[in-house]
């Protein structure tokens, strides 16, 4: 007799699988699909023009340059302080390290919200940081510069989080070879160590500027919400489902969701090519 | 050790069994008779097949094609759970987070509870199994503290206890260093001889295969070469492959230098 | 002259380096902390203690409590029936299952809410059958709640998935073959297995779900009372001027989110075989 072989997957002894991938299908498919596909119908009742219209807007346009400007110098920010904070806390050793090592991930653990006020207060013109930075003539608050601030804290966690497991497992012989070979320290650290590092130092920035592009509470508060300043894309789609103006929420929604999945994609592909490396 | 064949009762048949994984055919047409209370060793290198047709066995994996009977029922329709097939792991498999006892207890505790034997009776068995694989007095230690040899005898003395109605083994002595591995070997045999359980060992070791089974079959490539009794395999190998296996063997596996053997990665 | 190994770094660098990480952790991250607590203690102990006693704070805490409550138990139970799944089982577009259950975190939280709202809201596909039924989904505990879950969607399935994968299925192959049903072999083998994973797993999601702001934000309407979580009630607060309110709803947010990087390093230190060593988010 033969067992009956499903094409599309192994048949296996232990039990279940039905049960699990039914559930598992069925959750996604009402928490994410079925919302998402909601969002992604929705803005072409005037068609592709009225789709682009809204996009074109000159508020708009500019909370989307802010948002994906901010969100991107942001990401650079941390692609530098990201290495350098992971190298501290994986190749040397001083007291307390531990205790900031587990800092790195406040704001993944913050509320966004508190975050947002915290920044905004320190920042503001009578703030711990925000009066002795005004005395230099440097605005932080209610400026376009807030909202990379805050878009540069909340990415912060994803750079370090990405390099430091690597940076970890990396051997040491390669330096030692490169050392052998007569090359100085900082060729060292810069030709062999940090090359080796750069498929996860482009993940985690990548990961960082997908978090910001999208982020909201933590800007808001510090970023003064001035129209076509410092107004960023998720703030806009607030104040036009406020406006009850749907189609014009979702054009901005569907287009910020279309820029998830290309990060995504981005992101698969990253992981194909470190696969490919190894 | 040469036994009568014939005596033996004509028990777990395999008939044209074949699998494919996804990009490469496992097992290409398997078929074999292993009498009752037999002991058979499939030995080939890796790739061969022999470790899916044991997990075939054991209801772990299922043919494409073919089929597979024991004391004459469709042993394919019977899920894993109810096969009472002992089936012991490369890597021993047990449950890192149980005592030894609660690993040997298992198959016994998780018995409907109208099957199930009681509590003072499941102690009495453990105790029992525990003197079967020598290690008593080891009942409340975890796998992890304990050698190599000694999870090795607990994943038997675990197979062991559901009573088995044939017993699984693969590669059992792979991650074990020489010395241990010749121990085990003769204990597993006079086990055997005294339990009469038919019993599928795995390994690519042919010098073992050939000094533990009643019966071996050389696999290539998804394929039985060759399937008879250790001398009659000796003495006339049927295939260039079987010839080569069985020359290179020795070397491969340090028959001539003893202190070679079993340093080969398992 | 005191030798150094060709893999250390030249003593003047590694301060330099050292220097920097601990500045930009120190001002970046522990100053903004400190803030929390500073502003919401800044006119005394007391003031803060009763913030917290209005009724309005009150019941953003319980509201938070409860949103928590539901959600975190439901992803919970997704988390390990897709884990399971995957881990165990061999199957076509597992990578992309995969994938699906990640899509939430790439998502901007302000769209994560949207999706319901256009689903749900009065001008939504069920918004005028659910305005005649008379159930309130947006502007509503269940929207809210239907936001969270979704947000936090993947936290405990990216945790337990690597972590599953990683032990293989040699423990559940032999409790099968020892005769264990399908139950008794994830109770009794898989669950111990994989518990400090799904601990870990619940506190982050935990975490981000009595955290969330902008997806909250966008179905719970601001009906003081009624439909403001805590988060929510601070920036009610603070954009009413309330200073001390809002910060001493930040700080007890600012306590869980210590109390949760806590335990997570506590957790990492103890464990760390018993959790997915990935450390992305």
């Amino acid at each position: 007799m033969n067992v009956a072989v499903s094409r599309w997957r192994n048949p296996s002894a232990l039990p279940g699988f039905g049960l699990s991938l039914g559930f598992t299908l069925f959750y996604l498919s009402v928490i994410v699909l079925i919302p998402i596909a909601a969002l992604i119908i929705r803005p072409w009742s005037a068609g592709f023009s009225g789709f682009w219209h809204v996009l074109s807007d000159h508020r708009v346009l500019a909370a989307l340059r802010l948002s994906f400007g901010g969100a991107a110098i942001a990401a650079l920010i941390n692609a530098i302080t990201g290495p350098i904070i992971a190298w501290v806390l994986v190749r040397y050793s001083f007291p307390g390290k531990r205790i900031l090592d587990a800092l790195i991930d406040l704001p993944f653990a913050l509320p966004t919200a508190v975050a947002g006020i915290a920044l905004s207060t320190l920042y503001s013109t009578n703030g711990w940081l925000g009066e002795p930075l005004s005395h230099l003539g440097i605005r932080v608050a209610y400026n376009p510069l807030g909202v990379v601030l805050a878009l540069t804290f909340i990415g912060l966690p994803f750079v370090v989080r990405t390099i430091q497991p690597v940076l970890t497992d990396l051997s040491r012989e390669p330096e030692e070879a490169a050392a052998t070979l007569g090359a100085s320290r900082f060729q060292t650290l810069t030709r062999v160590v940090l090359p080796s590092l750069m498929p996860a130092l482009l993940t985690g920035a990548t990961l960082a500027f997908a978090r910001a592009v999208g982020e909201y509470g933590s800007v808001i508060f510090i970023a003064g919400n001035i129209p076509a300043v410092s107004e960023i894309a998720p703030l806009l789609i607030i104040i036009k489902l406020e406006q009850y103006d749907y189609a014009g929420a979702s054009a901005i929604g569907v287009l910020m969701l279309g820029a998830s999945f290309v990060l995504i994609f981005a992101l698969n592909l990253l992981q194909n090519w470190i696969g490919e490396r190894r | 050790m040469e036994k009568d064949l014939t005596e033996f009762v004509m028990s777990l048949v395999v008939d044209s069994v074949a699998k494919n994984f996804e990009r490469f055919p496992a097992l290409n047409g398997v078929s074999l008779t292993v009498p009752q209370g037999a002991f058979l060793a499939l030995v080939g290198p890796s790739g061969s097949g022999k470790t899916t047709l044991l997990r075939i066995l054991g209801g772990l994996e299922f043919p494409d094609s073919g089929t597979v009977r024991f004391a004459d029922i469709n042993w394919l329709e019977v899920p894993a759970r109810q096969r009472r097939a002992g089936f012991v792991f490369q890597q021993y498999a047990l449950f890192k987070h149980m005592t030894v006892e609660k690993n040997i207890a298992f198959g016994l505790t998780v018995r409907p509870r109208h099957e199930r034997p009681a509590k003072k009776e499941i102690h009495r068995r453990v105790e029992e199994l525990l003197a079967l694989v020598q290690l008593e007095g080891l009942g409340k230690r975890y796998p992890n503290q304990l050698s190599g040899g000694q999870r090795q005898r607990v994943a038997l003395a675990r197979a062991l206890a559901i009573e088995p109605r044939m017993l699984l083994l693969d590669e059992p002595f792979g991650a074990l260093d020489a010395k241990v591995r010749k121990e085990l070997r003769v204990w597993l045999r006079a086990l055997h001889e005294k339990m009469g359980i038919t019993t599928v060992f795995v390994t690519h070791d042919q010098e073992e295969a050939f000094a533990l089974a009643d019966l071996v079959a050389i696999m290539n490539k998804g394929r039985i070469e060759q399937y008879g009794t250790p001398a009659d395999v000796r003495r006339s190998p049927k295939t260039p492959f079987v010839a080569e296996f069985l020359e290179t063997g020795p070397q491969r596996n340090g028959l001539l230098p003893p202190h070679a053997v079993g340093s080969h990665p398992a | 002259m005191k030798r150094r190994y060709p893999t250390q770094d030249h003593p003047l660098l590694r301060l330099l380096l050292t220097v920097i990480a601990v500045s930009v952790i120190g001002l970046f991250l522990l100053l903004p902390l400190a803030t929390v607590f500073s502003q919401a203690l800044s006119k005394g102990v007391v003031a803060a203690l009763e913030a917290l006693k209005e009724p309005d704070a009150r019941s953003a805490i319980w509201l938070t409590l409860l949103v928590a409550a539901i959600a975190v138990p439901l992803n919970a139970v997704f988390g390990v029936a897709a884990s399971w799944a995957i881990a165990k089982f061999d199957f076509r577009g597992k990578q992309f299952l995969t994938t699906l259950i990640d899509l939430p975190f790439s998502i901007s939280p302000v769209v994560s809410g949207l999706i319901y709202v256009l689903i749900f809201g009065l001008q939504g596909w069920f918004g005028e059958s659910l305005r005649d039924a008379n159930i309130k989904i947006i502007f509503a505990l269940p929207g809210i709640v239907l936001a969270t879950v979704f947000v936090t969607f993947p936290f405990v399935a990216r945790e337990l998935i690597p972590l599953m994968v990683d032990q293989g299925r040699d423990e559940e192959e032999a409790a099968t073959s020892l005769g264990a049903s399908g139950w008794q072999t994830f109770l009794r083998v898989t669950l111990p297995n994989i518990k400090w994973g799904l601990l870990y797993g619940v506190l982050l999601c935990n975490a981000r779900a009595m955290g969330e702001f902008g997806a909250v934000s966008v179905v719970s309407g601001h009906i003081r009372g009624l439909t403001n979580t805590m988060p929510l009630h601070v920036e009610v607060l603070y954009n009413d001027y309330q200073y001390v309110g809002a910060f001493a709803i930040a700080s007890v947010l600012a306590l869980l989110a210590i109390v949760t990087l806590v335990l997570k390093s506590l957790l990492e230190w103890h464990f760390a075989d018993e959790i997915a060593a990935t450390h992305r988010h």
